[in-house]
């Protein structure tokens, strides 16, 4: 095996040491009834370009070479060349979590780095070093928003990412955490502020909406804050689609930020590896889960980076930790700040204001489901959104996503989104199938 | 004599913040092929924002040289061996990296339609297969994203599993050499953490455990071989004891790396375990993930998998929603894919000989390294062990050094130090996993070193008091960093 770096020279000098005479030895003191007395039932071992072989065969069998209009919480963004580029490095790629901080410094900078810029792009004080994903930093932050307010109760718009809430309802089920969904406004596509205000109550932990929403909506941050405040509850902003960030005000009136960085170079790959992140006001920041990473000076007085805030974690506070998470996403983490880098200041925004010009030259010419300001992506109304996407995969080209399975209501509706990477006679021919 | 490095020249690097300038940049968008539309006109002024206040302007050189410059601030497997215990720092075979980025896998989106996605799902549906095979059970998830998260998926399905019986039950049983997770995940299902002491092997004590397992015990949270790398020998009287009463056997298969070929938890009486991808299947640990945590169940608990599952229809591969009894979604689409393919990569380079081979290698490296370190630091436990060894510093203690000092001038030496105080029921531990891809020659360097090591802590103890001294950056004060928390990097005040 090609991994193994000893030859059975080797291996019998050091058995020789160990005093035993054969590998399998080590192994007996094992009870014989666990031993497994086959061997594997998995083909033999395949040369590197073997492997590279059954890869590709396995890419050519997906959409290979598509147009898609797909977004829905996975954007086609352009990947930076540096991107792969840093985090193929060997110190980056193949190190650990940085527990040793004299030999991990290159990483711990980073995540300072990575940090720092969400707190910018989003206007909260403190930001973790990430989360598994969006999806999962949802229910991470609810559960932060039940310890800080000593309530239970969580309201969820219904615009937020339907798998979002899925997972939200998996985790709450067993903290005895009741979540209700509030409805969005049937003309804008906004969260509906008249139902909020109605199902709030002094037992809410927090409320939750998602800007751009699930249906590609700038929601009013500051009407959902002003009515969880009023009532003593915390609002959770969520965000898909990070690329609005550069654009999009951020918001400063959320207590707590749960976001998924997919879109900073991060490849789709099928749903993951991404990155979600927690970012917070400082006054919260105990209560924050997952990895933090701090400035301090080593011995010799020089600037120095570690992880802190540990007395929050698992290793540390065990049952009473604030979450179980371990392993994060460091790498991906590292995808997006290497993105954040490149483009820089200027070049977020610019791109921002290029998706949203795409998206609205692909949406002028198609019947829109909903009224309210969108970045990327938007819902259109069309008798039969699988016979559209049917036409369209004929001609190379992936369309939107059907949303009754999400929104029963919302049967004959698509969700299209349009980034820098849609091209105008791609989305000319989308356009050319909804008006015959 | 400290053989394998010699200090060099290392660049300094500042913040990216530090280094920017107003007006550079590092991007160039194409023309823009459709009209430019206002930002203010099109969201409402109120929901465009100003400028992102400080964020970073550098051009391509400088960052390419900001990161790679940080990079070589950091110690990483492809420089040398990196023994941190129960992580199980391994080599990452590059092919993966490379195999993971074909565009049919990489570009594929999640809700691209099933017919444009047979390969990537194929690509799954072998690994669940294999790993099945691997662990000798009958499903298998790949739905959660690192080790924790398996936990949390499995004790989940015990729950809802218990549940369809009528109660879910109060309570885990953890050994108290577990990891932090068990007992975290514990709380996060809503079940109370009872802790069962280990006995003087290291090893659960069946008779104490037969005490307390009763009908308020949902399961028993066991890794195996334990944290101290001993393989818990009563295992199937233990699922004996469990099964008995009704509850469950969970496996923590963080080092199902020492079993791979030789043993499967299927076959000795697990009812659900997880595996962390970046650990036995070698997949990049990347400075702290992405991991990927894929959940193996006995046939009971097929029902209360997490969903969508993937199922083969005449036309191929296609997700099923319609399962009334799963415990719901525990993340967003599918896994963490791309770690997934990685994971196939390995298993399809190794085989099943080679997978064999390789948990050889991994438990020859471990004991090698004990024989020839026990004459100079103390090993509490006698039992025999497999893929790692766990030391103390009882000795070294008496002359002042702990454990965390001696980890700091194995720095100096060139090494990664080995996992500091963990597992917590060993004071002063120092636990030691090589693993199988490991060279006969570094093993020996990283002897040499520790020999060298207690040595000076007769000699000179200072001098590993102080450790490292070779590295650019000295001991880190973590107490003031948690003290006074400085979480970004904020500008001078004007």
């Amino acid at each position: 095996m090609r991994y193994l770096p000893k030859s059975d020279i080797e291996r019998s000098e050091m058995l020789r040491v160990l005093g035993v005479d054969s590998l399998d030895h080590l192994f007996a003191h094992l009870p014989d009834e666990v031993r497994l007395k086959r061997p594997l039932n998995i083909p033999a071992g395949k040369s590197e370009y073997e492997i590279i072989d059954y890869f590709r065969a396995r890419g050519a069998e997906c959409a290979d070479g598509y147009a898609s209009f797909l977004g829905a919480g996975v954007y086609r963004h352009y990947r930076p060349v540096l991107v792969d580029t840093v985090v193929s490095r060997s110190e980056f790629l193949t190190s650990y979590t940085p527990y040793q901080a004299e030999i991990s410094q290159g990483t711990l900078t980073t995540i300072f780095e990575f940090q720092t810029m969400l707190c910018q792009l989003t206007g909260m004080e403190v930001a973790n070093a990430s989360m598994y994903d969006g999806s999962t930093a949802v229910p991470e932050a609810a559960m932060m928003a039940m310890r800080l307010t000593g309530r239970d109760r969580i309201l969820v718009a219904r615009s937020v990412h339907p798998e979002y809430r899925e997972v939200l309802s998996t985790y709450a089920r067993h903290q005895g955490m009741p979540v209700v969904e509030v409805d969005y406004e049937i003309e804008t596509g906004a969260v509906d502020a008249s139902d909020l205000e109605k199902k709030i109550d002094d037992q809410t932990a927090a409320v939750i909406i998602q800007s751009p929403n699930f249906f590609g909506i700038v929601e009013e941050v500051r009407r959902a804050a002003e009515i969880a405040h009023r009532k003593g509850a915390l609002l959770i902003y969520v965000f898909s689609e990070a690329v609005s960030l550069g654009l999009v005000e951020p918001p400063r009136d959320a207590d707590i930020v749960a976001g998924e960085l997919q879109s900073f170079a991060i490849s789709p790959s099928y749903g993951g590896p991404f990155a979600g992140i927690i970012a917070t006001k400082e006054k919260f920041m105990r209560q924050m889960p997952g990895r933090v990473v701090g400035e301090t000076k080593d011995t010799r007085g020089n600037r120095a980076f570690c992880l802190t805030l540990a007395a929050r974690e698992q290793h540390i506070r065990r049952e009473k930790a604030t979450s179980n998470i371990c392993t994060n996403q460091a790498l991906v983490a590292l995808m997006a700040t290497v993105f954040m880098t490149v483009y820089g200041k200027q070049g977020l925004r610019e791109l921002a204001e290029h998706n949203l010009s795409k998206a609205h030259y692909l949406a002028q010419k198609l019947p829109l489901r909903f009224s309210g300001p969108f970045f990327n992506e938007f819902v259109v109304s069309t008798a039969s959104p699988d016979a559209i996407n049917h036409s369209l995969l004929e001609k190379g080209i992936i369309g939107g996503l059907p949303l009754g399975r999400y929104y029963p209501e919302l049967e004959n509706s698509m969700l299209l989104c349009a980034t820098e990477m849609s091209r105008r006679h791609e989305m000319d021919t989308v356009a050319r199938l909804f008006t015959p | 004599m400290i053989k394998k490095v010699r200090p060099h020249v290392n660049q300094n690097e500042l913040l990216l913040f530090e280094r920017s300038s107003p007006g550079k940049r590092g991007y160039q968008l194409p023309p823009l092929d459709v009209p430019a539309v206002d930002p203010a006109s099109a969201l409402g002024a109120q929901n465009t924002r100003a400028e992102i206040a400080d964020f970073p302007e550098v051009s391509e050189v400088e960052a390419i040289r900001h990161f790679t410059r940080l990079s070589t601030h950091n110690y990483a497997i492809d420089l040398g061996l990196y023994p941190l215990g129960s992580c199980t720092m391994k080599y990452n075979p590059r092919v993966n990296e490379q195999v993971a980025r074909m565009d049919g896998l990489a570009w594929a989106h999640p809700y691209q339609p099933e017919s444009l996605a047979q390969g990537i799902m194929q690509v799954m549906a072998t690994l669940e297969q294999m790993l099945a095979e691997i662990t000798g059970m009958d499903a298998v998830t790949l739905q959660p994203a690192a080790g924790a998260h398996g936990e949390f998926t499995g004790i989940l399905m015990v729950r809802a599993w218990l549940q369809s019986q009528g109660h879910p039950r109060k309570k885990l049983l953890i050994p108290d050499s577990a990891h932090g997770t068990n007992p975290a995940t514990a709380t996060m299902a809503g079940y109370a953490v009872e802790n069962i002491r280990s006995n003087a092997l290291g090893m659960v004590d069946v008779e104490q455990l037969a005490r307390v397992v009763d009908e308020d015990v949902a399961a028993l949270m066991l890794t195996n071989p334990n944290t101290l790398g001993v393989f818990e020998e009563h295992i199937t009287r233990i699922a004996g004891i469990l099964h008995a009463k009704g509850a469950q056997l969970y496996m923590d298969g963080a080092n199902m790396n020492a079993l791979v070929g030789i043993a499967r938890p299927g076959d000795f009486g697990a009812d659900v375990m997880h595996l962390n991808l970046h650990k036995t299947f070698s997949t990049p640990h990347g400075g702290g993930g992405p991991g990927s945590g894929p959940v193996a169940v006995k046939q009971h608990l097929i029902p209360f998998l997490p969903k969508p599952r993937l199922m083969r229809r005449n036309d191929g591969w296609s997700w099923n929603y319609d399962l009334p009894q799963s415990i719901g979604r525990v993340r967003a689409f599918y896994g963490n894919v791309g770690m997934h393919i990685r994971a196939l990569a390995y298993i399809l380079a190794h085989g099943g000989d080679g997978l064999r081979n390789a948990t050889l290698d991994a438990v020859l490296n471990s004991n090698y390294l004990r024989v020839l370190l026990e004459p100079y630091y103390d090993l509490p436990h006698q039992a025999p062990t497999l893929h790692e060894c766990v030391f103390s510093d009882a000795r070294q203690a008496k002359r002042g050094v702990r454990t965390g000092d001696i980890a700091k001038r194995l720095i100096d030496y060139g090494f990664h130090p080995y996992t500091v105080s963990f597992p917590l029921i060993v004071p002063g531990a120092m636990m030691i996993e090589p693993t199988e891809t490991e060279s006969k020659a570094e093993l020996d360097l990283f002897v040499d070193a520790l020999i060298s090591i207690a040595k000076e802590i007769e000699e000179t103890p200072d001098l590993v008091l102080t450790a490292p001294h070779d590295t650019r950056t000295s001991r880190v004060d973590e107490v003031t960093a948690a003290r006074k928390p400085i979480l970004r990097w904020k500008p001078e005040p004007k």
